[in-house]
């Protein structure tokens, strides 16, 4: 029995990459937003410029499940490279919309699904060139998907008409193509179909926008003024966001100089020396990356730990090990972000949901590298910093302002206030910082990576060097108190549990509402920080078994539970997720209940022997 | 390498400059490389040529990388902020540094090793972007923290001092610099105070990407018989292109029969030179290419201040920044407030 009903379906566009194919699809995405409809929309790339398959799923979803659900109602299939793998992967009931300018083979023809065939490639003959062809022939096959899903032609329009404001002579052949497209399939097939669209009301304030521009946001706000990066997906549309951003709100209205410096550096080492350079002479700054830039940043991430500057990056994860597969997703730089770096370092990790949640950590990162003088990583993923999301609206209160942390000012130098640079005066294990040029002959200090005592001297002296590691150890037991606290999901006082961050958040929901159709009850906590807090350890011990859920292989969270918690490893079940497309509820829900049979199993066969 | 501590209290009679300062309080802890390090002599004249300038000691910002050379901004400006970050990275520091204030004088400092291996890659990249500082590298040809390896600038054929020779060609840095676009090249030596202190006065007060190859002899393990870096092979080799003249001091005949020239840069600050090569052109870089190349050939190190551009455009130009350092503009102009988050909100729907 097809999965797909009245505002709940999964499409798929199987496009060539290098097409324009990305504006057809956002159209067609954005359109049932403005019906009011939760959309999840994901696009899943080569890494390629032009010529290797591509698609674009929308999952259109009225109870607001906007994970990736797996299976597929419809698939657009305008892509004759991946033609066969596109008509397998429709769930049977499900429908193929195609090109039938040429007849279809019928050795690939399936009982079990609709083939819906329109001469897309006739309907845009008018136009001369091989490009204004391919660009038309997708807005055709959008126009034939209104007629076929019950889009509203007003809404899609109207979505022309915007973009389009300022180049109103493409507004006409657009609209044209979306026509011909709409009859096509007017005359063609019995529209709409049991899959379709009607308007709603269930998006309220909603936006709709990525993870990586919610992140570059979040800088601005928090006062970033000097980023630098390098190239790499899938975090450089993050580093770009921000150029954006300041360009806009940034540019000083007077002089028409920058509030901001953007530096597109020769590779991430340099990338993370200057936001440490900068961050030291007490700019707020920032680097976005991903995995590999993770590893090429390690050495100064531990100079940053070690001689305390507050450092704020953005892991845009993907799919690993090595180059991977740079364009898709996984939460496998878990283990390599948290202790990046040779000699006992620990970094604090903040684990954003949404791009809502993007924002507010993004700003959050600041506050608690300035607090903490050490560097904080944000981590999200290429699934939520490329994908457009449906999100809440971005908030902020005006009377909110940056937390700087310790650092003594002229003032205060002046006034005679003791100042040495790793000296813990109040117990928190953070010391005083200042900026360098701040007072003609007190507050200076050396900078340095090399073993040093709590006055900031250097030092080989065993006792000195280790008293001042200790102290570092206990400012971690202060990041464990500041950062976010984990958040409760569901709390029924279940015997099992679950624990998941990021991006599996999504697809967890959805699941636990499945399970709990199936009589299983979980409790659900999401962390969203490392180091972890108290809470996380009571969840675990307070539940016979907690399943673990992360997106990579080698269990990364269920490790650093263990080594950081001194957590029982029989009670942890690790869920995990690491072919590279994001996590599904399906998968999920049929991990928990196998689990769940299994022990079952166990001890049956236990009571009978 | 000494464990004397500084005296504290200083000669009453001490010279001050205009702000009342005395040499000392230019100068920084007590060096701890080896006793006639040819570093030691640029921490001197780095403290002799700030002294002179009147620059605010706390007002500089001393930055280096790893090795005997990252050691030294702690001998020097004991009142300024230092920062000795990973090996072949000060570039970027110095580069972030600078962005987040630049109001503050730079001074970086790094050795062969530092820069023309593990580093290469970032100093080529700090010239282009045109970073307002002082690089200086203190270039003896080897490794001496880690026992006397052949660094980059080593030259063919030179010998090591246990008795291996060297097979592969040496990088230039002050031509790589010059291919690169700094806009200020020197070459010196550490045993020529006469000539390094007026040329680090003058890459302090350029306003731009200041580079001095400043060849500085290791005596423990590269100033033996075979080295082509020791003091005795420099002095012999040297050929002095160019002699920068104290803006105070009256140019006489006494100085020579080279060619004199000031030179105005764009921010005002001007430069007495006085040329001693013939058919040379320290404004011109094919022209200082030409002059190391020429020389080189005929066994020569050329010194002096090799190239100056009066134009050159840093990297706050480049980018476009407000005058005000950005460590300085208030939260309330960076953060565009909840109306503005607002209209973007909207314009996510």
């Amino acid at each position: 029995m097809p999965t797909g009903k009245l505002n709940e379906f999964v499409i798929r566009c199987a496009n060539v990459n290098g097409t324009g194919s990305a504006s057809a699809n956002t159209l067609l995405a954005k359109a049932f937003y403005r019906m009011g409809l939760p959309i999840a929309a994901k696009n899943m790339f080569p890494s390629n410029i032009q010529g290797l398959p591509t698609w674009y799923e929308i999952r259109v979803s009225e109870a607001g499940h906007t994970g990736r659900r797996g299976s597929v109602d419809l698939v657009v299939a305008m892509n004759p490279q991946s033609f066969k793998d596109d008509i397998a992967s429709v769930e049977s009931g499900g429908y193929l919309l195609h090109d039938s300018t040429r007849p279809l083979d019928p050795a690939m023809r399936r009982d079990d699904i609709t083939f819906l065939g329109l001469p897309f490639i006739e309907m845009v003959q008018q136009h001369d060139d091989q490009r204004k062809r391919l660009l038309f022939k997708n807005i055709c096959y959008v126009g034939a998907l209104s007629a076929l899903l019950d889009i509203e032609f007003d809404v899609l329009t109207g979505l022309l008409d915007e973009r389009f404001k300022g180049k109103e002579k493409l507004i006409a052949p657009n609209v044209e193509a979306l026509e011909a497209g709409r009859e096509a399939a007017l005359a063609a097939f019995d529209c709409p179909l049991p899959i379709r669209a009607e308007r709603r009301d269930t998006v309220g304030d909603g936006i709709l926008v990525t993870g990586n521009e919610a992140c570059a946001l979040g800088c601005v706000y928090a006062g970033a003024t000097v980023a630098a990066w390098y190239p790499i997906t899938p975090s450089t549309s993050l580093a770009e966001a921000f150029g954006h951003f300041c360009t806009k709100l940034r540019v000083d209205p007077e002089s028409g100089r920058n509030n901001f410096a953007i530096v597109q550096a020769e590779d991430e080492l340099s990338a993370i020396g200057v936001v440490i350079g900068a961050s030291w002479n007490g700019a707020r700054s920032f680097t976005a990356t991903s995995g590999p830039g993770v590893s090429l940043m390690s050495e100064f991430l531990g100079l940053a730990y070690y001689a305390e500057i507050p450092t704020v990056l953005f892991d845009v994860q993907r799919a690993g090990p090595s180059t991977g597969m740079p364009t898709r997703t996984q939460q496998a730089d878990l283990l390599s972000a948290a202790y990046a770096s040779h000699g006992d370092t620990k970094h604090v990790l903040l684990f954003p949901a949404s791009p809502d949640e993007c924002f507010e950590l993004a700003v959050e990162a600041f506050d608690l590298a300035d607090r903490l003088q050490t560097p904080v990583i944000v981590m999200s993923d290429l699934d939520l910093g490329m994908n457009t999301w449906l999100s809440r609206p971005f908030k902020w209160d005006d009377t909110r302002r940056p937390d700087r942390g310790k650092v003594l000012d002229h003032d205060e130098l002046e006034a005679g206030k003791q100042f040495y640079r790793y000296l813990d005066v109040d117990g928190d294990a953070i010391p005083y910082r200042t900026y360098p040029g701040t007072h003609p002959s007190r507050g200076a200090y050396f900078t340095r990576g090399s073993g040093h005592d709590k006055y900031g001297a250097y030092t080989e002296d065993s006792a000195k060097y280790q008293e001042n590691l200790d102290r570092l150890r206990r400012k971690f037991d202060t990041a464990a108190q500041l950062v976010p606290k984990p958040v409760m999901e569901a709390e029924s006082g279940a015997e099992a549990g679950v624990l998941y961050f990021g991006t599996t958040t999504e697809p967890m929901r959805e699941a636990l509402e499945g399970l709990a159709k199936r009589g299983v009850k979980l409790d659900a906590m999401r962390l969203l920080a490392f180091p972890f807090s108290d809470e996380v350890y009571r969840f675990i011990e307070t539940h016979k078994t907690v399943f673990v859920v992360e997106q990579n292989r080698d269990a990364q969270l269920h490790t650093m539970l263990l080594t950081e918690g001194g957590m029982d490893p029989a009670q942890l079940v690790s869920l995990l997720h690491y072919g590279g497309l994001p996590v599904t509820a399906e998968f999920l829900i049929r991990s928990v209940l196998e689990h769940l049979a299994s022990a079952a199993d166990h001890s049956a066969a236990g009571a009978a022997s | 390498m000494t464990w004397i501590a500084k005296p504290a209290v200083h000669h009453p009679a001490l010279p001050k400059n205009t702000l009342g300062l005395t040499r000392r309080d230019y100068e920084g802890k007590i060096s701890t490389l080896c006793a006639g390090c040819g570093h030691d002599s640029i921490s001197a004249a780095i403290i002799e040529a700030c002294f002179e300038l009147e620059l605010p000691p706390h007002r500089i910002a001393k930055l280096s990388g790893i090795g005997c050379s990252a050691k030294t901004p702690t001998y020097f400006l004991g009142a300024a902020h230092g920062f000795n970050g990973v090996h072949g990275r000060m570039p970027s520091l110095a580069t972030g540094a600078n962005l987040a204030n630049r109001e503050l004088v730079y001074i970086g400092v790094s050795g062969d090793g530092d820069t023309a291996s593990i580093g290469l890659g970032q100093f080529v990249h700090a010239i282009r972007r045109g970073i307002n500082m002082l690089y200086m590298v203190e270039n003896n040809g080897t490794y001496g923290l880690t026992k006397g390896q052949f660094s980059a600038t080593a030259d063919e054929g030179s010998v090591s001092k246990g008795g291996e020779t060297n097979r592969y060609p040496p990088i230039d840095l002050a031509r790589l610099a010059l291919d690169m676009g700094a806009g200020f090249v020197a070459r010196s030596f550490s045993g020529d105070k006469e000539q390094l202190v007026p040329i680090i006065r003058a890459a302090l007060e350029y306003p731009g990407f200041a580079f001095i190859d400043c060849l500085s002899p290791c005596v423990t393990f590269n100033n033996h018989e075979g080295s082509t870096k020791s003091y005795a092979y420099i002095r012999e080799h040297e050929f002095q292109a160019t002699d920068l003249v104290p803006p105070r001091e009256e140019i006489t005949v006494s100085y020579g029969a080279g060619e004199r020239m000031a030179v105005t840069l764009h921010d005002g600050t001007q430069l007495q030179l006085r040329k001693l090569a013939e058919d040379y052109d320290p404004g011109d870089r094919k022209s200082a290419l030409d002059l190391i190349e020429s020389h080189r050939r005929r066994g020569e190190i050329v010194t002096g201040l090799l190239y100056l551009d009066s134009s050159h455009e840093d990297m706050h130009a480049r980018l476009n920044t407000v005058e005000q350092p950005l460590n300085a503009v208030s939260a309330e102009t960076l953060c565009p407030g909840a109306a503005e988050l607002e209209n973007i909100n909207a314009k996510l729907r």
